[in-house]
């Protein structure tokens, strides 16, 4: 639904952003949400130097071991330490979150774009492709994607990438579409401005403010992704550790050690969760219409 | 209204279309040919030969096209490359059970998260709103299959109440409601929190409406006018999302059907997966786009007849 269009964002962004901060950080919400998500990205960034094991290291003498000093979160099927495997799946979790997401963000914007200022025949098709790829379910395309490439990493990447561009470009349409017949965009085109300075210069910095929100909600939804996919096996291939492969490995040892399968749970939804309370505290900060327009 | 109906219907027909084309396409998209993906590392020349005679695809590529399209809307999906048997024979087997599954789930989270919106808008602006709002997030956040493995520890492993595996034995509806408990736990606490705040929103947009005044001004209690005046109306949106919720659901069914070893379209499909069993990974996907829609479409239009504002919206 195309709202109304802010034409304050580029007038004073230094002062709007400083002002979204603090009521970032008087919302208890937001702030939990920010210290998760800092916490969360601090890990994974310093993983080499504070994982206390190397993760790929077996040691079958001591597997599925309880906690102890030398495994604070116990070890797997395979005696490897599952705090050092839980560090690095968090850099694992991050590093395909981000990278999805970022792709998805910047091929939706264009596409978004070119759809809401071309043509309309162009538009209408390209609307027709995003409805008919969002009315796939997601883990229905992933499952079909992954039957024929094979299951990796880049495959994962990839599905998230195709599924989530109709959403982010569909968003970016509809500011277009509102933005197209703005006077100072129609003024910038009787002066003779080329389509490509005029989409870039002007029509850019007024529309992707509420796709930054967006895209840092989905954050947590391709993070459940990529573990869901990892956990039946069709996500990140092991060894390399993922919070999805070691609820796997903790599932198929539950009866022996139920040690395993909480603790890989207890990362996965703590950074979920930080994520979405991140999210909403940024959309009620940044944003506020958007609160009311995307429920 | 029968504009709009045609017009909602031939958009999801033209979406079925595209779908079947593009599922079709990606086999050929991919470098290697079908048969060799489907068979594997097993593939020996005559294997191969005898599948790619048994699929036609030894014909010309429209011709393929043309068979695939005609013979799935006739009802035929294609056979498992392994036991032959049709796949959708296959697909109508377990489908019952994965709609079982979906239906007591969305139903708990219907009737819960429907309750705790009310309950938020009567207690609106205090505490207890504020702690059903940040509850409402939280469920929304963790993913369902992390639940569903937490529950099959505690419920199952440890405490044995439940069982931890299967649909329960055919024909007792007893074991069946006790197999199918813990998998409609996990899936629907996500949708607790979904409507919970669906309804929250909407219902505080309905309480400035004026039917609602004058209810007030009659000095009807605060409960009732939120049970019986504003939640007629504030539940329109909440069908749409509702319908959206089912594909989400049947995703999330693919996970938990898997913890839970549950016979069902998302074991199917996963099983499929892993042999590359294309045809059988096709033909449900095919099938579950096409329910979707249909469920998706079914709701749009019930949704136009509840609220004539959107069918002017989508002639516009």
């Amino acid at each position: 639904m195309p709202s109304a269009v802010d034409t304050g964002t580029a007038a004073a962004p230094a002062h709007r952003t400083r002002g979204a901060l603090a009521r970032l950080a008087r919302d208890g919400l937001g702030l939990t949400g920010a210290i998760l998500v800092a916490a969360f990205i601090l890990v994974a960034l310093l993983a080499p130097w504070i994982a206390p094991a190397d993760p790929l290291r077996l040691d079958v003498a001591n597997k599925l071991q309880g906690i102890s000093l030398a495994h604070w979160a116990g070890t797997d099927q395979l005696g490897r330490d599952t705090l050092s495997r839980l560090i690095w799946g968090a850099r694992m979790a991050l590093g395909i979150s981000l990278s999805a997401t970022g792709l998805a963000g910047a091929i939706g914007l264009v596409l978004g774009m070119i759809a809401g200022y071309g043509p309309r025949w162009l538009d209408g098709l390209m609307v027709l492709c995003f409805d008919s790829v969002s009315s796939l379910p997601v883990i229905m395309f992933a499952l079909a994607v992954i039957t024929v490439t094979g299951p990796g990493v880049a495959t994962l990447i990839l599905v998230i990438v195709t599924v989530s561009i109709p959403g982010y470009a569909r968003l970016i349409r509809a500011q277009t579409l509102t933005m197209r017949n703005a006077d100072f965009i129609v003024a910038e085109r009787t002066m003779g401005a080329s389509t490509a300075r005029i989409l870039l210069r002007h029509m850019l910095p007024n529309v992707v403010g509420p796709l930054v929100i967006v895209l840092s909600m989905d954050v947590p939804v391709v993070i459940m992704l990529e573990a869901g996919l990892s956990y039946l096996n069709l996500g990140v291939r092991p060894p390399q550790p993922s919070w999805g492969n070691m609820l796997y490995d903790g599932y198929t040892s539950l009866r022996q050690q139920p040690l395993l399968v909480i603790a890989s749970g207890l990362p996965l939804v703590l950074a979920t969760v930080g994520f979405t309370f991140l999210g909403e505290g940024l959309r009620d900060a940044l944003d506020p219409r958007l609160r009311v327009a995307s429920r | 209204m029968l504009t709009y109906a045609i017009k909602r219907v031939g958009l999801a027909i033209v979406i079925l279309f595209t779908v079947m084309f593009a599922m079709y396409a990606l086999v050929f998209l991919v470098p290697g040919d079908p048969a060799s993906l489907a068979l594997g590392p097993r593939a020996t020349p005559a294997l191969k030969a005898e599948l790619i005679a048994r699929m036609g695809l030894d014909r010309p590529v429209p011709v393929q096209v043309w068979n695939f399209f005609a013979s799935a809307l006739h009802g035929n999906l294609g056979y498992d490359v392994w036991s032959r048997r049709p796949v959708a024979a296959q697909i109508l087997e377990v489908f019952p059970n994965t709609l079982f599954l979906g239906a007591m789930a969305l139903g708990w989270a219907a009737a819960l998260g429907v309750a705790l919106g009310c309950l938020a808008v009567v207690w609106r602006g205090t505490l207890i709103d504020r702690l059903l709002g940040i509850l409402s997030v939280s469920m929304i956040a963790v993913p369902p299959f992390v639940i569903a493995l937490y529950a099959l520890a505690v419920f199952a492993v440890w405490l044995g109440w439940l069982p931890a595996i299967g649909a329960g034995t055919p024909g007792d509806p007893v074991s069946q409601f006790r197999a199918v408990l813990l998998p409609a736990f996990a899936i629907g606490i996500t949708w607790v929190g979904y409507l919970a705040r669906l309804v929250r929103a909407s219902m505080l947009e309905v309480m400035g409406a004026n039917h609602i005044r004058t209810a007030r001004a009659f000095g009807l209690s605060e409960a009732r006018i939120v049970g019986r005046y504003a939640l007629r109306v504030a539940i329109i949106p909440t069908i749409a999302v509702l319908a959206v919720g089912f594909g989400s659901i049947l995703s999330s069914a693919v996970f938990v059907e898997t913890v839970f070893s549950r016979p069902g379209i998302g074991m199917l499909i996963v099983s499929a997966v892993a042999k590359r069993n294309y045809p059988v990974v096709m033909g449900t996907v095919l099938f579950m786009t096409a329910f979707y829609l249909l469920v998706v479409t079914a709701a749009d239009l019930l949704i136009a007849r509840l609220d004539p504002r959107v069918r002017d919206a989508f002639r516009g």
